[in-house]
């Protein structure tokens, strides 16, 4: 029976010793979507990827690929490949034979090895390298040889462990393009792994971001960085300003909050579900939606902290605010350098502004860790 | 005027000389006194009979009698067998070493490696010639085997496991096995395990993954061990004097016994410099091998 995911994954643990690298994960990818595993390193991305691959065998839980109870399946027999972080190749056998490699298992006939392997390397723009060993390779040809010899075989899913990590900034962009837009014109399941947030977003149609062995958020990629669920993921995303504050009252889906360093704010809590009044809250607006004002907008309608300006970063295209409340609260923000160059800097180092945000971009955070 | 660095060829050089002059002083100029010394003749005390028209001695062909005389089907059967157990000697050292090193070198915890190879080296802190002995002890028909067949009423009297071609193999596998095991480590434990998870998960099965990945991967250690393993079984004369009794001759101990025996240095030397220019031969024909293949050269 077909299922709409290409992988179900239920109540999947790792454990090494004491410590669970994947703990208790349930995740459903869907079939023909890119989907990424994002999280610092030694968050179980890895582990779980090599869980679906067979080469790490769970502690507890299931795994279904394609319908079919893969678990205790060996790696050779799963109906997924993988392209691995330092890709693998094997060699001591030429470029053709590397990609030609995993056919004679895959019951395609000799006759046809040739023009699959040939296919898979114009796939993957290296027509020519045919005899050649991967030593003799670029690591941007070794990585399209590895993909190219994983794609060669047509697997339900694509598995991809950092398989950028090693190019060059300037490549990996042009790679992640490539990659999504592969993806998109074969229509495989893509697991990604990384570590890298810009690159999960450009690829992504849904992220999960891992944190301790779980999941903190799993949704769609835009979702995961507009929308933090925790607090830990705001801060993957690189957002890290956190309000504190308390529900001073509550009406339908939007709550009034007393925030700590003082004044009051009215926000839409939707995500966070339902808040009691007297209960403490934090939530978070990023970077690039705050604002510094030279006076109080509050009477305005619009929430307004005074801050102290502490540093001032110079990026070019952006300049990064670094403010701090009354309550000694650390505010990072994002302002676009659209004025004119010659009417300098609104403020200075040292001075003060309010920090104004429109109340539809507060983010309220899941208490505590992960859920379930 | 400043020093001047070096230059790199002549630091090569000198880097290479202590090799030169080792290979010079004990292999090659023995070997070249041993070539000489086999065209000559046995004098009746022993020693070298003196020659004294050598145009007429090179004109008769007398020179080359040692090397014709080899070729008598009785000393060809001992090189053929010296052959055949050393080829046995090999595979069996192959066949078992591998598991061994595969286990140390991949298999095992890392913290365990140390003291599972020390466990190969152990052997050899004892004399080869007493450890030989031991299996005398071992394998004779009051020894520790037959004892247990005899005791455990397996077989009705003692086996003839000594003196036989059975005893010198045992005694031959013994003493070179941990030259197969420690090269076969150091290649495999240089071996990617992630080219092994490729392979799996390219769809092929565990004995696919060893012969198609495992295998050419670690062809320089399985080279190393097979070289050093058939070249001293092919020369080895203390295992079969001592296991083999008078029927299992060797090469090794037709040189020897020309030599310290027979008092016939000319003929032993042919043998000897027949036994070296065999095994270089091949050594050749394998480095000419590796290197029509594009691969390095592995000697």
């Amino acid at each position: 029976m077909a299922s709409e995911y290409s992988v179900e994954i239920r109540g999947l643990t790792r454990r090494f010793g004491d410590v669970a690298a994947v703990d208790a994960v349930s995740l459903d990818i869907r079939r023909g979507e890119f989907f990424s595993l994002l999280g610092p390193s030694g968050c179980g991305k890895t582990t779980l990827l090599r869980m679906i691959g067979g080469f790490e065998l769970p502690t507890e839980g299931s795994i279904r690929i394609d319908g079919a109870d893969m678990t205790w399946v060996a790696p050779y027999r799963r109906p997924v490949n993988m392209v691995f972080q330092h890709y693998a190749l094997f060699p001591h056998l030429t470029v053709a034979e590397n990609v030609a490699f995993g056919m004679r298992y895959k019951s395609v006939p000799r006759a046809d090895e040739g023009k699959r392997v040939a296919d898979a390397l114009s796939l993957v723009q290296l027509s020519g390298f045919e005899k050649r060993h991967p030593h003799q390779l670029s690591g941007g040809q070794r990585q399209r040889v590895a993909l190219a010899r994983a794609l060669a075989l047509e697997p339900e899913v694509l598995l991809l462990d950092e398989p950028l990590g090693a190019l060059d900034q300037k490549l990996r962009k042009e790679v992640q393009v490539q990659l999504k837009h592969l993806q998109r014109s074969l229509g495989i399941t893509f697991i990604f792994v990384t570590h890298d947030q810009e690159e999960a977003l450009t690829m992504s149609d849904r992220v999960a971001v891992m944190n301790r062995g779980r999941v903190e958020q799993m949704d769609d990629a835009a979702r995961v960085f507009e929308r933090p669920a925790t607090e830990f993921v705001a801060n993957f995303m690189g957002a890290s300003n956190f309000f504190a504050a308390r529900v001073s009252g509550t009406d339908g889906g939007v709550v009034s909050l007393a925030l700590k360093a003082g004044g009051e704010v009215r926000i839409a809590s939707a995500e966070a579900g339902p808040h009691r009044t007297g209960e403490d809250v934090r939530f978070v607006v990023r970077p690039e939606k705050l604002d510094l004002r030279g006076r109080d907008l509050s009477p305005h309608g619009v929430p307004s902290l005074p801050v102290t300006i502490e540093d001032k970063v110079y990026q070019g295209v952006s300049t990064l605010w670094i403010v701090r409340d009354a309550a000694d609260e650390r505010f990072v923000v994002y302002e676009q350098n659209e004025r004119p160059f010659e009417e300098g800097s609104r403020f200075a180092v040292g001075g003060r502004a309010f920090l104004c945000w429109n109340a539809r971009h507060a983010v309220m955070l899941r208490q505590g860790g992960a859920a379930g | 005027m400043a020093d001047r660095p070096p230059r790199p060829e002549r630091t090569g050089v000198l880097l290479a000389l202590p090799t030169w002059l080792t290979l010079g002083v004990f292999f090659l100029l023995p070997l070249a006194i041993l070539f000489v010394i086999s065209f000559g003749q046995r004098a009746t005390y022993g020693g070298l009979k003196p020659i004294v028209d050598l145009g007429l001695y090179l004109r008769s062909g007398k020179f080359l009698a040692n090397y014709a005389r080899s070729l008598h089907p009785i000393y060809l059967q001992i090189f053929w067998r010296s052959i055949w157990m050393a080829v046995v000697t090999t595979l069996v050292c192959l066949v078992v070493s591998f598991p061994v090193a595969y286990y140390i070198a991949v298999a095992a915890p890392a913290r365990r490696r140390n003291l599972l190879l020390g466990l190969v080296v152990v052997p050899f802190w004892t004399s080869f010639l007493i450890r030989t002995y031991a299996w005398m002890f071992i394998l004779r028909t009051e020894g520790l085997v037959n004892r247990f067949l005899v005791g455990s009423g397996l077989t009705h009297g003692p086996l003839e496991l000594l003196y036989n071609n059975f005893a010198v193999l045992i005694g031959l596998i013994y003493g070179e096995l941990p030259f197969m095991i420690l090269p076969l480590y150091a290649s495999l434990e240089k071996l990617d395990l992630s080219l092994l998870e490729a392979s799996a998960d390219l769809g092929a099965a565990r004995s696919s993954t060893f012969w198609r990945i495992t295998v050419p991967m670690t062809m320089p250690g399985i080279v190393a061990g097979v070289i050093l393993v058939f070249v001293p079984s092919l020369g080895q004369f203390i295992v079969s004097d001592l296991l083999g009794g008078a029927k299992t001759i060797l090469a090794g101990n037709l040189i020897q016994n020309q030599f310290a025996v027979a008092r016939n240095k000319p003929f032993g030397a042919a043998v000897a410099f027949e036994l070296t220019a065999a095994v270089l031969l091949l050594l050749f024909a394998y480095a000419l091998y590796t290197k029509r293949k594009g691969q390095d050269v592995l000697l």
